[in-house]
This record gives C-alpha cells, structure tokens and sequence, in this order.
C-alpha cells in the first residue's frame, strides 16, 4: 500500500533525524525521498535544502550529479536494459532500440553483474536473460 | 562477545550442520537470480515441507558458485555436488538425493581455482553470521585484537606483499603504515565497493555472498592503523549487496563484534554503509571521499593522498572490497605463507569476472599470474565451437584488449602493463572474431565521456573529440588525419587529467590501436568493417 502524503513526510522527517539533519548524510536523505515520493520535485529538494540547512544550489548541484535521481515522476513501464561490455558484444544496443519502439520507457544498466546470461533486460522488475530483439519484442507488446 | 563465546557458537553451529542429513545451497545472487533461482528455492522448501523432512534437511541461500552461465545453480552439502540449470519441478529429486550431480568438485572450472576470498562463497548463508563464524570467522579478529599489536598487523600485511585489488595495485602493507604514522586522533577505514565497470560483479559476489569477511576485514584494518570508524561506499546499484550487508551489520553489532570494547578489549569500531548513486567516477578516491561527506562526486588534485588527508580531513585508509577480504586469511595464516602464492612480485589470488564468448561464464579466483590461456580453456572452457577467439578485454574502460598471440601471458599487474592492458579490478570479457574492436573502443569511450564528471577540461572535452572520431570510423567516415589526432588526444587526457577516469580514458584506444591497427585501417581506408559489425552508413568520406 502506497503511503498517503502526511505519511510520506512524516516518514521522511524520520529519516532526517536518524541522520541529526546533517549534510554529510544528503545523499542518503535524497535516496530516502526518492524511494517515498517516486522522484525528486523542486519543493522536496526546497524543504530538504530547508531542513538541513544547505543552500538549495548544493542539493540540486548533488541531486543532479547522480545518474539514480529523477525529476520527473517515473513512467508507467520500464525496461532496463544492461549495456554492459558483455551484452553489448551481445547485441544489447539493438534491445535498446526495441525497447524505444515499443513505447516504454528506456533504462540504461551498466552492468546488472549477470554476464553469464546476456544480453539481460529487465521488464519493470521482470529479468529476461539471453535475450532476442523478437523475444523482447513479443514480451513488450504483451505486457502492455 | 568474548573469544570463549565465539568458540562456543562455532562448536554448536558445527553440531548442528552435523546433525543434519544434507544442506541444500540455492545459489540466490546475481546471475541465477535472474535465472529463477527464487522460484527453484521455494520449490525446495515446500517439496521438503510436503515431505515433513525440515529436521533433517536445511534449504538455504547462498552466494555465488562461480559458474553463472549455467545456473540457477543448487549444491547438495552432504553428497558434495551441484546441480546446473535447476527447475522447480527437478526439487523432489533434489531433496530424494536421486537427481544425479553433474558437477563434481574435480570439474575443470573449479580443479583450476585457489579459493581465498571466495572460499565461503557457494557454501554458507550470508544472512547467518553463525555460518561465517562455524567457518572459522571472527578468529582473525580475536587474534588481531587480543594477541598482536597495531604494528605486528601491519608487518604481516606488509609480509604478504599484497597489492590493492582496486586495479592500480599499490602495496597494501605500505598503504597500512603511512596511515598507522599519521599522529592524529582521528581516522578513518574505508571500503571502496563502487564497482562500477561494466562486465565486472567480483566486488558485489563478495558482498552478496560472503559480507562479514568484508566486515571483519575492516574491523582488524581498523585496529591496525587506529582507526574507530569505517565507511562501505557501495554501489546503488546493487540493491541486493546493500540488504546483505545491512543485515551483515546488524548481527555483527548484535554480537559485539562491531562496537565499543571489541572482545572486551579497548578497541572500538564501527561501520557506517554510504550508498552511492549511479556516478562511475566515484570508483577514484577522492572522488568516493567526496560523495561519503554527502557532495558532488568530483575528485580534488592528490597529494595530499587520503593516507594523510582524506575524510573531513583526517587520515583515511581506503582498499578495495577484494583487499580487505584477503586480510582475516592473511592473519590467520601469515603473511609469508600468503606470499608463496601466485606471482612472486604481486602474491595472492584474483578474482575474475569471466563473461562474453566463452563456454562457461562466470566468476573464478585464480592465483595471480596463472596465464590467459589457462583461464580461457581450461576454466572456461575455450570459445564455444563455430567461433573463434579474438581478445579478451581486462579493466573496463580503463583497460585494454589482450590479443590471441599474448594468450600465454601471466596474468599480474606487471606482465598485463607490458602490453598496454591492466590488471583492473578482475573484468575479463572474450571476444570473438564478430566483434568489431573500433566499435568497442568506441562503446568505452562512449562510456566515459557519459561518466566524465566535468570538473577538468581535458577529459571532459577529450572525451567528446575521441568519441566523435570513433563514431565516425564505424560510420565509414573516418579519415587518415584521425590518427594522428587519436594519438595526440590519447597522449593529452593521459598527461593532463586531474583523475584516473581521464587518465586511463584512452587505454581501450590505444591497446586497440596497437594490437588491431589493420582493423582501424579497413575502417578508414576501405570503408570495410572486417567483424561485419559496422554498418557503413558513409556518405563517401564527406564530413
């Protein structure tokens, strides 16, 4: 069950103070948000820099920094795909092209350690290993 | 905890596997994750709960077993083998003991390992602390607390001649000492687990398979150089290494084995887990000290090198997830034992990542040294029939390809420089003659100029022109000035750059260069891409 938006907060004024508000623990704090609320928004990244008592510029400057943080709400479907060196001699680059074509939305892993069964894409949590554009294909528009 | 009651929870943890009839270990990690390995362990379990047999037989967990290409893999403790390719519905032959094992430990992928880091791995539960302790865990601890002094650590370490497994190979021992000098008060241990190159898990098997060795081998770290508080930098990645270790944590402070007064000594320690968030370029030091104070990840110009200054300023030891795990073994059996194996100039045993085109893929520990050819073939079983073998690519994208005629070549951190590859932190990938080696010197160098945190100019720049001129080579339009350009760019970001990223940057470029430069040349004088990987979309050489 998702929590309501008080419980969100509350929650998250939780993880703040195991940390004391400290900004050494930022990263942590925005991982915490995240994992809440879905995705970073401009007033969560303005109450946090609040809260910890940062300029706003150095939690948008960290925030933007990581590949893992997202400002937009996540989509409705996602594929991962890993492009790792393995699949990509694999042929992972056009499993990325099939995950566009499909309309769902495309992640880049960069290596999800399972080398040995690639090239791997993961289909909103689902992992398909040794993988075939028409496999993914199929697998894709059946989801839907 | 005291060093009576450790022995105590060894001996009974040891009476109760004994009275076991078997131990069934579902290989749960990465790899035969992906493969259903979950749906073949509940398999296990209700198969066994069906036949009420749950006294005398335990399903359990458990880390990576090496052979991730034909996993999910499951080993029966008590007939000493393991089953391959395991579906749910093979569970009641498993748990009858009729299912026969069709690997055995004299299989070539194993007869050819020397396991020290992975020797737990694939044999207990990592979510029990019990298991790691029935095996002998924590002892080095004890002794390294109750029965040596910081300096007699250090000394041992130094005995070894172990090499940080993080890649640039620096000596451990001395490492050690420049920090255990340092006169301050205040220092730190920290656990470089930000592995982030493509095609390599070694790091993250250790963590998901085996975390208190990683513990422990921090905790006698600490002791040795004087630090009370350690730091696990871990990939953000890797959400399954993360809740190993969390738990991991928990026992080990639930058992007093973290903490203040450590064996009812005087030492403290504690460790803190700082989860990273997706930036390759905090694999470098600085860059890793920089994220754990909760800032951007962008490295700082060295010296002052962390040994003197790093966290918050204060003397800070960092290694590799691979490094600490060979310290409780190091301890426990002593330095100069650790020496005589592998290479004489860097001892020890590796772990590699074994992955592309090769018959079983996946992760083996060798003693440094062993040749190319051996992992390859023997390990791994050779390059499956109807290819054939092209280079075998070590270090990411910071490494470099090792052609067919260096197959004999010993893998050590010497030998590998010699031909412009390196040593990394264990990716090896095997390619075959389809593979197309501009196109993966471009996909690395695709790699870091995404990864290039920006800060200076010549890899945040560098980066972009190479890549460019790569791309353009696999499009067709690549021109004779390009190589020269490639070089001089090479020779900039190798010189100029404040970090390893930009300085290592060009590796792929140039061992590729060297060893496949008639590639390069079918690519810009024949418009021909000899893999037939490139589609040669030229538009007649115009830019």
């Amino acid at each position: 069950m998702t929590p309501t938006a008080t419980e969100r907060d509350r929650l998250l004024e939780n993880v703040m103070s195991r940390h004391h508000y400290a900004g050494d623990a930022l990263i942590e704090i925005l991982h915490a948000a995240q994992q809440l609320y879905g995705y970073l928004s401009p007033a969560l990244l303005h109450t946090i820099a609040h809260k910890l008592r940062l300029p706003p510029s150095r939690v948008l400057g960290v925030a933007t920094f990581y590949h893992l943080f997202r400002f937009t709400p996540p989509a409705k479907h996602t594929a991962s795909v890993c492009l790792g060196t393995a699949c990509y001699v694999e042929g992972a680059a056009a499993l990325a092209d099939t995950v566009r074509s499909c309309g769902w939305t495309l992640e880049v892993d960069r290596c999800a350690g399972a080398c040995g069964l690639a090239p791997l894409v993961v289909c909103d949590g689902v992992p398909l290993s040794r993988v075939t554009s028409s496999q993914l294909e199929s697998h894709l528009r059946s989801s839907e | 905890m005291t060093g009576e009651s450790l022995h105590q929870v060894q001996q009974s943890e040891n009476h109760r596997a004994a009275a076991l009839k078997d131990r069934i270990l579902c290989c749960t990690v990465a790899g035969c994750l992906s493969g259903g390995a979950n749906a073949v362990r509940k398999a296990l379990t209700d198969e066994i709960e069906r036949q009420n047999r749950h006294a005398e037989i335990e399903v359990c967990g458990t880390g990576c077993m090496g052979l991730c290409s034909e996993g999910p893999l499951v080993r029966s403790s008590a007939r000493d083998v393991i089953f391959s390719n395991v579906k749910p519905a093979d569970a009641a032959a498993i748990v009858d003991g009729t299912k026969p094992g069709d690997i055995k430990p004299d299989h070539p992928f194993f007869a050819g390992q020397r396991r020290i880091i992975l020797a737990n791995s694939g044999h207990t539960d990592p979510e029990r602390i019990n298991g790691y302790i029935a095996r002998g865990g924590y002892r080095s601890l004890l002794r390294a607390v109750t029965e040596m002094t910081p300096a007699e650590i250090v000394a041992e370490v130094r005995k070894s001649k172990l090499r940080g497994r993080g890649g640039a190979g620096y000596p451990s021992g001395l490492k050690w000492e420049l920090v255990a000098r340092q006169p301050s008060s205040t220092k730190y241990v920290v656990c470089n687990a930000d592995e982030g190159d493509p095609g390599a898990f070694m790091n993250r098997s250790v963590l998901e398979g085996d975390p208190h060795r990683l513990l422990e081998g921090m905790a006698i770290a600490g002791r040795a150089v004087g630090a009370h508080q350690g730091y696990i930098y871990v990939r953000g990645e890797s959400p399954l290494a993360i809740e190993r270790l969390r738990t991991a944590l928990e026992q080990a402070r639930r058992h007093e084995l973290l903490g203040d007064r450590i064996f009812d000594s005087s030492f403290n320690f504690r460790i803190e887990l700082r989860i990273g968030a997706g930036a390759y370029v905090c694999g470098e030091e600085t860059a890793l000290l920089a994220s754990i104070e909760g800032k951007r990840g962008t490295p700082v110009p060295r010296p002052p090198y962390p040994p003197e200054r790093g966290l918050w300023n204060n003397p800070t030891l960092i290694n590799n997830v691979e490094t600490f795990a060979n310290i409780p073994t190091i301890v426990e059996k002593g330095g100069a034992w650790y020496s005589q194996i592998g290479a004489p100039a860097s001892p020890g045993t590796k772990v590699f990542a074994l992955a592309g085109r090769i018959a079983r893929a996946g992760l083996v520990e060798v003693p440094i040294g062993t040749p190319l050819r051996s992992i390859i073939y023997e390990l791994g079983g050779g390059v499956p029939a109807g290819y054939e073998f092209k280079a075998a690519q070590t270090g990411g994208p910071a490494g470099g390809c090792i052609p067919a005629s260096h197959l004999e070549l010993p893998m050590d951190y010497d030998s590998l420089q010699s031909i412009g590859a390196i040593m990394g932190s264990g990716g090896l990938i095997v390619m075959d003659t389809s593979t197309c080696m501009v196109d993966v010197a471009r996909f690395f160098m695709e790699f870091c100029r995404d990864e290039s945190c920006g800060k200076c100019i010549p890899c945040r720049a560098g980066t972009v022109q190479m890549h460019d001129i790569l791309a353009r080579m696999t499009r067709g339009d690549g021109v004779e000035a390009d190589f020269p350009m490639l070089e001089e760019l090479s020779g900039l970001l190798r010189a100029a750059s404040l970090c390893g990223l930009g300085q290592a940057a060009p590796n792929p470029v140039l061992s590729t260069l060297r060893h496949f430069r008639g590639e390069y040349l079918a690519h810009v004088r024949e418009r021909r891409c000899p893999a037939g990987h490139c589609e040669m979309t030229s538009n007649g050489g115009q830019l």
